[in-house]
């Protein structure tokens, strides 16, 4: 059996560890590219959200390297994503592709289900292997989100933000390669040490709050960089939502105690928002508030193009955006956006919390906001 | 004290419980007009663009009761059987609603819920119980008016059964043979898919069904199956469906092919629609896989013209006539019916 699954920004490694020390044979997906795009575009609904597509896009090209199982989650939201798989397995076959899909539902839509999903990938194995492949996982989640910490505050800060980039991508590729806890805390310690002691400018920042569905928010090709593109202007990001919270939240039912910045504020959604909504739409809107009640100069919400929790946070952020005073962006993002357009848009909104901020703190921000 | 019910989304279902509870309560009840182009002008002006066409409508119609009535209902729909969900703007409508609209008379926005283990019946009757308490303490009236709300919705129900299309069951004074004649010499027999808000909003679906009956066609909906049979086709999904409009559409096309006795199966969407890019997706591909069922999916949102409608609409038909004439002749001559 070679297994493979969707890419979700650095998702790879944490499952990748997983399933190698688990003994899987892992054929990961080439990282997507234009060339996933266009296939997952190809076969998909043309109405399908855009993870849909790119994750279609990703199959196709892993089963052209040999894969044969697909590993997936499900689930039972309002949201479509719970309904993907049920899509792509008779796509795929359609297609004459067939793989056999491995979905892992939740565990309170079959706890027993599960359990047996698991026996048939990893066949009888011991617990305590099972333990130590989690642990290997989590650590990793954790590793890659302290050095992505790091790298939207650096961006905006250092004068050399293309060697940060690959430092940054250095550091990933070492922690997915090793394989004992201590050396992949090793490598976040150096990676920490060295581009910490790159030349950096002074003064205060454009802080921004990026907000909206996981996967755009996670996924570079999704967002077109925009994580990127707004560091290079000179913006210090801060996501709503990281891989190891969203892990410890959605996996481990908050077991653990990690700290995170946005983690109350989906209380923060009424009186804007009074409803579970599906996928993150009360998260959007609790989190914008959030994000204005710590005084961020502006917040930026990503969702797939019609993504519907995304539109129902989208049309009650007018309210927040007006009570809070705080500018707010969306970007509705499929293989049809382009990337000068984004680039414009964000220029422009850099531009406009320049001068807001300028106005309410009554001063000049000493950080330059273009860079020089 | 005038309640407005907005003449969109859910309306189309649920109508004569809604109304004639508030009318057992002693509360004039008040309906937007049909939908018409100042309706949908207004809910354009007041939604993003990114809304489906269906829910700008719903705020067309809103903005249209506003000035005229006491209280608003506009329920918050999570859930109307256990473990199936609508769509998410249903639950977030009303506060989508006052995020938008200015100088809105107070809103009945109720949840109504079926949870993970309610039912269909008692989702209603919590809901009205609680907007019951907000108009009288008399419990006995809340109780009485909800059991008539109750026995006016079978009713419309049988009539849907019956085999009546929504817009004259709705009407109240409709005699049931009228409807039944609307439907007479016909060539062909068509299936129709969508939501109930898109195919009988005769505005939005610029008057769709009435187009295909004077292109001679029957015309079939999933109106017409009752729940049971609607439910035990969806049931036999490898998953089980979360959305219940969805699995109303798929148990009936399922239906519609296990009959074997349409010629063709038309299915209105509304562009951006999330559910219905997937379940439209499987319908269409099953469609294939019944001997090439003759398919046609329509895409509509507020720039749909009316020409490019009748255009496809009578190339479809026109295809499926041909097609058949091509069969016949085919099999007269004892060739196969099918060649691919
Ligand atoms: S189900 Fe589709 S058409 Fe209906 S409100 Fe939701 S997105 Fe719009």
């Amino acid at each position: 059996m070679k297994i493979t699954y969707p890419h979700m920004g650095n998702l790879y490694i944490v499952v990748r560890a997983l399933l190698t020390t688990l003994g899987l044979d892992v054929v990961l997906p080439p990282p997507t590219s234009r060339r996933t795009v266009e296939l997952g575009v190809r076969y998909s609904p043309e109405f399908a959200c855009f993870p849909f597509k790119l994750n279609l896009g990703n199959y196709l090209e892993a089963r052209e390297l040999g894969a044969d199982t697909i590993l997936m989650a499900g689930g039972v939201g309002p949201c479509r994503f719970g309904y993907y798989a049920e899509v792509q397995r008779q796509i795929l076959s359609d297609l004459g592709s067939e793989m056999d899909m491995v979905v892992l539902e939740p565990p309170d839509v079959s706890y027993k289900e599960l359990k047996e999903k698991i026996r048939h990938l990893v066949g009888d194995i011991s617990w305590w292997k099972v333990i130590k492949a989690i642990r290997l996982a989590w650590y990793k989640a954790r590793a890659i989100d302290a050095v992505e910490e790091k790298l939207l505050y650096l961006r905006p800060r250092v004068y050399e933000p293309y060697l940060l980039e690959r430092y940054y991508h250095r550091a990933l590729h070492e922690i997915d390669a090793l394989s004992h806890r201590r050396a992949v805390q090793g490598a976040v310690r150096d990676f920490i040490k060295k581009v910490g002691s790159m030349p950096q400018r002074s003064g205060e920042f454009l802080r921004v709050g990026l907000v909206g569905e996981i996967f755009t928010i996670l996924e570079p090709t999704a967002n077109y960089d925009l994580e990127k593109r707004l560091g290079l202007l000179g913006v210090e990001v801060t996501r709503s939502i990281w891989l190891s919270i969203w892990i410890n939240e959605h996996l481990f039912g908050g077991l653990l105690r990690v700290s995170n910045e946005c983690r109350d504020d989906h209380h923060l959604a009424p009186p804007y928002l009074n409803s579970f909504v599906g996928g993150h739409g009360k998260e959007t809107v609790g989190c914008t508030v959030g994000f204005a009640q710590r005084n961020y100069d502006g917040v930026i919400q990503v969702a797939p193009f019609t993504c519907m929790p995304e539109i129902v946070a989208h049309s009650v952020l007018p309210a927040v955006s007006k009570d809070y005073g705080i500018p707010v962006l969306t970007f509705y993002l499929d293989e049809q956006s382009g990337e000068a357009g984004i680039q414009t848009r964000l220029e422009a909104f850099v531009d406009l919390i320049a001068a807001h901020s300028h106005d309410q703190k009554g001063g000049m921000l000493s950080g330059s906001v273009f860079g020089n | 004290m005038k309640i407005g019910i907005p003449r969109a989304l859910l309306y189309y279902y649920y109508y004569p419980l809604w109304r004639e509870f508030f009318t057992q309560l002693g509360l004039e009840v008040v309906l937007s007009p049909t939908t018409n182009k100042g309706i949908l002008d207004a809910g354009i002006k007041n939604t993003l663009s990114e809304v489906c066409l269906p829910v700008k409508v719903f705020y067309g119609h809103v903005s249209a009761l506003a000035d005229k009535v006491d209280y608003l209902f506009v329920p918050r729909i999570n859930r109307v059987e256990p473990k199936a969900y609508i769509c998410p703007k249903f639950m977030g409508l009303p506060d989508m609603l006052k995020a938008r609209l200015q100088q809105m008379p107070p809103f009945i926005d109720t949840a109504v819920d079926a949870g993970m283990d309610g039912n269909p019946v008692q989702c209603w009757v919590d809901c009205f119980q609680e907007v019951g308490s907000k108009f009288t303490h008399n419990h006995q009236l809340v109780n009485s008016s909800i059991a008539a709300a109750f026995r006016t919705q079978q009713e419309f129900q049988r009539r849907l059964t019956g085999g009546m299309l929504i817009p004259d069951a709705l009407e109240n004074d409709c005699v049931p043979e009228v409807a039944a004649t609307s439907q007479q010499n016909y060539t062909l027999r068509i299936g129709l898919l969508g939501h109930p808000y898109n195919l009988y909003d005769a505005y939005i679906s610029m008057n769709l069904i009435h187009k295909l009956q004077s292109m001679g066609s029957f015309v079939v909906t999933p109106e017409s199956l009752s729940v049971d049979e609607i439910e035990d086709e969806a049931r036999k999904l490898p998953k089980r469906l979360f959305w219940t409009l969805g699995k109303r559409m798929i148990g009936s096309a399922l239906n519609f092919y296990a009959s074997k006795e349409l010629d063709g199966l038309i299915y209105l969407t509304s562009f951006g629609c999330g559910p219905e890019s997937l379940v439209e997706e499987l319908v269409a591909r099953w469609a294939k896989q019944q001997g090439n069922l003759p398919y046609l999916m329509i895409t509509i949102d507020e720039h749909t013209g009316e020409a490019g409608m009748v255009t496809r609409l009578e190339a479809f038909t026109e295809m499926i006539k041909r097609r058949q004439k091509h069969e016949n002749h085919l099999s007269s001559h004892g060739e196969p019916l099918h060649s691919g």
